[in-house]
């Protein structure tokens, strides 16, 4: 059934000093910025609260920069900025590619990578890049700032470590090198959640992330270990059945997941070779 | 509320957090805009967002003030899409046509066939099996193309008088 939202607040903040003191003081409070999630929720009934934050004014949070070869992506882009984005094709084209295969344009148009980090689903399809790069999560609160390495940002399906009074401000990509590959593996090209995602960069030490097969994105340390130090690409993937943890969804199986994460890791082997 | 809509400035007074969907139908008594599955998923209830394709199910109506909404009654008279629906046979039931029509209106006027079904990806129909639609925006591009050439070249006319005057 769908949430009747008639008593539902939506909170204009003027500034975001504004907004980050609202976050502390004027809690429980849903940060909204695309809604392709939240609504999505409020559609099927299961709000996940009665009184929101609309972000879509914080120019803070917007725009794509390049500082000292850090790039900087405000959480409110979208994935369509990214796409249209020629310094993220030039130092960034991994997420160029997620940003092309996620949902479809309607969704592109709205949806940020603020939102999609923060709503940590395992199946979001930048999380593997910004793994797989060694991305920084910006957060501020009223205390002030501070940042955390995208690798340690997620505890468990769904759990971050952001605090209540949080918000996502920036994702920081420092300087990539080699080459970067991505593919995501889901029923059609559009609006599909992935049953496996892969991000990966080709250098004398790989760097690969995988989503939808654990309950977080994770980096393959082993399976990179294997082919960093010489090891056949079979050694790679025998190192991947170890360290990552499919299951049985709506959407595929275990079975199916494990092997074509493996075939993906040997795609992606030959294909940047 | 203040906003464009169709062009015009408008004052709606509906909740923030009402979808854009409902103010539409419900508030503006736009009923064009068609609602399929509520999430995201298959482009009916699809409008234009400072000329962007949106999915207005999943846009709170506070996120659109100041902003400028086009919907499928903003297209008015007969647009050269909603010809090429009609002769290509792109709609049969029609309750995708607003949204296609709108996603379609999307699409820079010289796309691909590739651009066009990439750029259709979010909008479902159950009747056509999509080819009259692809032909139909194919052939509405031609027409458009020709049309917006004269709206430039007549644009062009009013600056080059401007800037004689
Ligand atoms: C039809 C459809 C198809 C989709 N396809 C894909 C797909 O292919 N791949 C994919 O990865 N995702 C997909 N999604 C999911 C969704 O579009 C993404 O997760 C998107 O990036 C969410 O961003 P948003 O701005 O819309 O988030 P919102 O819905 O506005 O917010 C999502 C969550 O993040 C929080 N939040 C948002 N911004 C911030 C911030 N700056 N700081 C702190 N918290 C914040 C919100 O409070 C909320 O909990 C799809 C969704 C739909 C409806
Ligand atoms: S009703 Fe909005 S996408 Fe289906
Ligand atoms: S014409 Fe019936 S769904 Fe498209």
């Amino acid at each position: 059934m769908r949430t009747p939202v008639s008593t539902f607040e939506l909170i204009e903040p003027r500034s975001l000093p504004h907004a980050l003191a609202l976050m502390r003081d004027s809690q429980p409070i849903v940060p909204l910025a695309g809604c392709t999630d939240v609504y999505v929720a409020l559609n099927a009934g299961t709000p996940p609260g009665t009184r929101y934050l609309n972000l879509l004014s914080l120019d803070a949070l917007r725009g794509i920069a390049r500082r000292d070869g850090v790039i900087s992506i405000g959480a409110l882009t979208t994935f369509s900025e990214i796409s249209r984005s020629a310094l993220l094709a030039r130092h960034l084209p991994a997420l160029v590619m997620a940003a092309r295969e996620i949902g479809a344009v309607q969704i592109q148009n709205r949806a940020t990578l603020g939102g999609n980090v923060a709503n940590g689903s395992p199946a979001g399809d930048s999380l593997p890049v910004l793994a797989a790069t060694d991305a920084v999560v910006v957060l501020r609160s009223a205390a002030g700032k501070r940042r955390v390495p995208f690798v340690a940002f997620y505890t468990g399906y769904r759990l971050t470590v952001m605090r209540p009074d949080e918000l996502v401000v920036a994702v920081e990509v420092p300087p990539v090198d080699g080459r970067q590959w991505f593919r995501k593996v889901g029923t059609r090209a559009a609006q599909t959640i992935s049953k496996v995602v892969i991000a990966a960069v080709r250098a004398p030490r790989p760097r690969i992330a995988f989503g939808s097969v654990a309950p977080t994105v994770v980096r393959a340390r082993r399976t990179e270990e294997a082919l960093a130090s010489g090891g056949t690409i079979d050694d790679a993937v025998a190192a991947l059945g170890a360290e990552i943890a499919p299951i049985d969804d709506m959407r595929s199986t275990a079975e199916y997941r494990l092997r074509v994460a493996g075939n993906l890791i040997r795609q992606f082997w030959t294909e940047t070779a | 509320m203040r906003f464009r809509l169709n062009g015009k400035q408008v004052d709606v007074r509906a909740p923030a957090m009402k979808r854009l969907l409902d103010v539409l139908r419900e508030d503006c008594g736009l009923t064009g805009t068609k609602e399929g599955c509520g999430e995201g998923e298959c482009g009916a209830c699809t409008v234009l967002l400072d000329g962007q394709a949106v999915n207005s199910c999943l846009v709170p109506f506070g996120q659109v003030r100041g902003r400028s909404v086009k919907t499928i009654e903003g297209l008015r008279g007969r647009h050269p899409l909603q010809d090429a629906f009609i002769t290509e046979g792109g709609a049969q039931c029609g309750i995708c046509t607003p949204g296609m029509i709108m996603a379609a209106a999307a699409l820079p006027p010289n796309a691909t066939l590739d651009q066009v079904r990439v750029g259709l990806a979010g909008n479902l129909c159950r009747c056509t099996g999509y080819m009259g639609i692809y032909r139909a925006v194919k052939k509405a591009q031609g027409s458009g193309l020709k049309a917006q050439a004269r709206t430039r070249a007549k644009a062009g006319t009013n600056r080059t008088q401007k800037a004689a005057r």
